[in-house]
């Protein structure tokens, strides 16, 4: 049976998109059949960062409206055969999906994938409840930072009250998954560090991804991040897929590098 | 960081430390609300309605809070009467 796994914040430009294309993908190179369905109708970002932008023919709202059908509709990514991509209307708004149609386009990919990813959008509006309300599990991102530790805090309200699940008095596993993580600035004080955002929203935590160049380059070319196994949010990412199939992996990259002594006496970075 | 910064005595709030004492109360005043029933809005409702077949009241000088407090729960009511003309 498919899992559904939204990705979700509240706030945005914190990591969703960015998130949901390393962990489909990821999912996806570990041999599931994963499906990414963007839900950001009239803003959709997912094919940019998946690097499918050209070959978007159908989209959502066209597969609820019965105007395509799921065969026309899914791009098939070019890294990975278990791969595809449903990308979100760009000319249409977020009342273009109704809970009914988004429920039947969610059955029919029950059908034939192992994972459905879902990119929600910021805000808690009807885009946003929609990808939330069919899931299983839900991975929290969140910059260490108030306004999006405060809105995450709001989304997981949400989770446990306006989503199927906890309708039918099941819970949502939820996962914390802390971005533009700055271990030097976590050590002079000046962010929140990973037991600081552990202790306020108490759930546990997938992983931790390092602030990164590596995430800008992949975006540029359109590539997840994930796929670039030498950089340190790849790496991050990589461990966090580990987690999400239950594997207990050590977390990386949650401590500043140490500097050397000539470094330490006349600063500089 | 170079050699001067270890001498000037470390300050005791951080701004991570200020950070993360207001998130602390917002966000356990943001889980109060969560917890309230669904049915205190249309408590409030009909209490205004009764009350105000008796005594002419505005809507907005209406209170109803619910406090959990260990094992009991309050059910606050505070409501303005117009002055006596």
């Amino acid at each position: 049976m498919a899992k559904i796994i939204v990705v979700t914040s509240g706030k945005g430009g914190v990591g969703k998109t960015t998130t949901s294309a390393a962990i489909g993908t990821g999912l996806a190179l570990r041999g599931f059949k994963t499906v990414i369905v963007d839900f950001d109708v009239g803003l959709r970002n997912l094919d940019l960062i998946m690097g499918c932008e050209r070959r978007v023919v159908y989209d959502f709202v066209n597969l609820i409206n019965g105007d395509s059908n799921m065969n026309q509709t899914l791009i098939k990514d070019k890294r990975s055969e278990n791969l595809f991509i449903l990308p979100a209307s760009q000319t249409r708004d977020k009342d273009a999906l109704t809970p009914e149609g988004v429920e039947r386009v969610l059955e029919e990919l029950k059908e034939n994938f192992d994972y459905i990813v879902c990119d929600s959008p910021a805000g808690i509006e009807k885009g946003a409840h929609l990808a939330m309300y069919f899931a299983d599990e839900a991975v929290v991102v969140t910059n260490p930072e108030v306004s999006s530790v405060r809105d995450s805090d709001r989304i997981l309200g949400l989770l446990s009250s306006k989503s199927r699940r906890a309708e039918n008095g099941e819970k949502i596993k939820e996962h914390l998954l802390l971005t533009r993580y700055n271990p030097e600035r976590v050590e002079n004080g000046e962010m929140l560090s990973v037991a600081d955002v552990e202790d306020i929203l108490s759930i546990p935590l997938l992983g931790v991804i390092p602030e990164s160049q590596a995430v800008l380059k992949a975006s540029n070319q359109g590539v997840p991040v994930i796929m670039d196994d030498k950089s340190d949010a790849g790496q991050a990412y990589s461990d966090a897929v580990e987690r999400l199939l239950g594997k207990d992996v050590a977390h990386r990259f949650l401590e500043a590098q140490k500097k050397g002594l000539l470094q330490r006496l006349f600063g500089g970075r | 960081m170079s050699i001067f910064d270890y001498f000037r005595d470390r300050k005791k709030s951080t701004p991570a430390s200020i950070a993360k004492e207001r998130l602390q109360i917002i966000v356990a005043h943001q889980r109060g609300q969560r917890t309230q029933p669904d049915y205190l809005p249309q408590l409030q409702q009909e209490i205004i309605d009764v009350i105000s077949k008796y005594v002419s009241i505005d809507r907005e000088q209406v209170h109803v809070a619910l406090d959990n407090q260990d094992d009991c729960s309050v059910l606050e009511l505070n409501i303005t009467l117009p002055e006596r003309p």
